[in-house]
């Protein structure tokens, strides 16, 4: 596993997905084959924007007064400052803050912005493959990348509670004047291709050590205050996203590193990479090589979770430096 | 009270053990941030001031309450020409290494000033600079200052020095340096492309506020 890493399982649909980018086929397109996950089509990538414009998202001095004012300034508080929040922070079992995957607070291009999200919902979703919400895709956020199982609460944030009336309010004012139903520029993560030689874990700890260690630490554990602020995201370990998350997934991870890390050498919405696919697949394959909390999908082991939820670009239930991935941490 | 008798000498003990190294060490830096040496090194106190809160007039930092390896490196990259000011370059090669770190010690012990630097920007520039600095430019791609100088911007561990409390004149002339490439020490390059990205006024706004606000010791 220390040298050049190439997936043995799916074979067929790998070849499968590099003949549709060769043919300019949305690779989801694809996915209509694969029955344990999707059955429908999902949402194609994003377009390139026009020139560098991409939407225009409103000001902090836009911010409405009243009762709708008060709900978006509690959503935007609980997306920036998700372990601070009175309400949110009950639903966080590890240390992330939504603001930590989705930069500018939830405002960058090619970050996953919300003013893009909120337009195509309610949409179709392979993970869970029926139509979600906004409402249940905040859930599914709460219970996979801030491992909401481990909360004070227990879990997500219940449909329709006031936390996510505030959350969806602050996405909703973000997207102020967006079309409705249309894809973006900017929206979500660019892809970027897997390279043609597969991707190396030992290259991708020698860029982390050199690129990402002095925020994230050596160890994956990020950077708290002594009082227990967050002040850099952990990316592996219990504190980190689970096994369910997206960001587990290399391809999915690799996307957003790409344009956006490291924070200010990078920059997601001029499109600018500070680091190569490559150096962007290996890092991401070394950060999703370490373990973290258990997927809430557990199927009773390894294999049988492996089998229902991780036909993808992830090392859940793969052997790296001796040790089988995906015991989760306690 | 017999609680407080039992674990009386437990605390004294301790401080009798750490006791020797320290005190040598402050010693020594406490001797040289008032005299300096025979070897070049003028004294620290002459432009830092003898509260370490620095100069805003003259653009000298506060260096009071600073991390001790961050302030060790910049005397390190000072001496070595890493990190290229005329004035200090003969003061930090003045130092030997074990002086440098003694006095960055010295410092870092130090109490931070009481008082906010202080600036005379107007509110609507402060106001500015306070949204760049908690917020960031992101429509262009300018992260807040406080994601990597930590809450407050007190500073995070050796890396992501104190900026709250310093003056405006130091921020100001560092970042120009920085988008000028006159200075390089950062880690992976990441203050040079945060700073290149920055107008002037904005530089302005952001360190005025910076200065507005009161010193407090380092996160990490």
């Amino acid at each position: 596993m220390n040298k050049t890493h190439q997936d043995t399982n799916g074979l067929a649909r790998h070849t499968a997905l590099f003949l549709a980018a060769a043919l300019l086929i949305p690779a989801s397109a694809l996915a209509q084959d694969d029955e344990t996950l999707t059955k429908q089509v999902e949402l194609e990538e994003a377009p390139e924007a026009k020139g560098e414009s991409y939407f225009d998202y409103p000001g902090m001095d836009e911010l409405p007064e009243g009762e709708f004012g008060e709900a978006v300034r509690s959503g935007m508080e609980a997306f920036v400052n998700t372990l601070q929040h009175p309400e949110a922070k009950r639903h966080v079992g590890n240390g992330q803050n939504c603001a930590n995957c989705h930069l500018g607070g939830g405002m960058a291009a090619n970050s996953s912005p919300m003013w893009g999200a909120w337009g195509i919902y309610p949409k179709y979703r392979g993970k869970n493959d029926h139509v979600n919400t906004m409402d249940e895709r905040i859930r599914g956020c709460f219970t996979y990348s801030m491992n909401a199982g481990a909360s004070e609460a227990g879990g997500p944030p219940k449909p329709d509670s006031q936390l996510l009336k505030d959350m969806q309010s602050f996405m909703f004012w973000s997207a102020r004047g967006a079309p409705l139903g249309e894809n973006l520029p900017g929206r979500g993560y660019r892809s970027v291709e897997k390279p043609e030689d597969g991707y190396s874990i030992s290259r991708g700890k020698s860029i982390y050590e050199a690129q990402c260690a002095v925020c994230h630490s050596g160890d994956g554990s990020g950077k708290f205050t002594a009082d227990g602020k967050q002040i850099f995201p952990p990316l592996w370990g219990e504190k980190a996203y689970n096994w369910g998350a997206g960001m587990h997934r290399i391809n999915t991870a690799a996307g957003f590193i790409k344009y956006n890390m490291p924070l200010g050498k990078a920059n997601p919405v001029k499109k600018h990479a500070a680091l190569s696919d490559q150096e962007a697949w290996d890092v991401s394959a070394y950060m999703n090589s370490h373990e973290r909390p258990q997927d809430p999908r557990w199927e009773g082991d390894k294999a049988s979770t492996a089998e229902k939820w991780h036909d993808h670009a992830c090392l859940y239930n793969q052997e790296v430096r001796g040790h089988t991935l995906g015991e989760g941490t306690q | 009270m017999q609680r407080r008798h039992r674990l009386g000498p437990l605390p004294a003990l301790l401080l009798i053990a750490l006791a020797p190294a320290t005190a040598a060490a402050n010693d020594l830096g406490e001797k040289l941030a008032k005299e300096g040496n025979d070897n070049g090194a003028a004294a620290c106190v002459t432009c830092h001031g003898a509260d370490g809160g620095g100069n805003g007039a003259a653009g000298w930092p506060r260096m009071a309450g600073m991390n001790a390896d961050y302030l060790a490196k910049q005397l390190d990259d000072m001496a070595s020409g890493e990190r290229d000011n005329a004035t200090m370059k003969p003061i930090a090669s003045g130092l030997s290494a074990e002086e440098r770190r003694a006095v960055a010690e010295y410092y870092a012990e130090m109490e931070v000033p009481a008082e906010a630097p202080g600036t005379d920007a107007a509110k609507s520039v402060l106001e500015r600079g306070q949204a760049i600095a908690q917020q960031g430019l992101w429509r262009k791609g300018v992260p807040s200052c406080v994601a990597c100088h930590g809450p407050g911007g007190d500073g995070v561990g050796a890396d992501f020095p104190a900026i709250s409390g310093q003056h405006a004149s130091y921020i100001e002339n560092q970042l120009t340096a920085w988008q000028d490439g006159n200075r390089q020490n950062d880690p992976n390059d990441l203050m040079a492309s945060v700073a290149k990205r920055l107008t002037e006024e904005e530089i302005k706004a952001v360190a005025a506020w910076f200065a507005s606000q009161p010193a407090r010791p380092s996160a990490e």
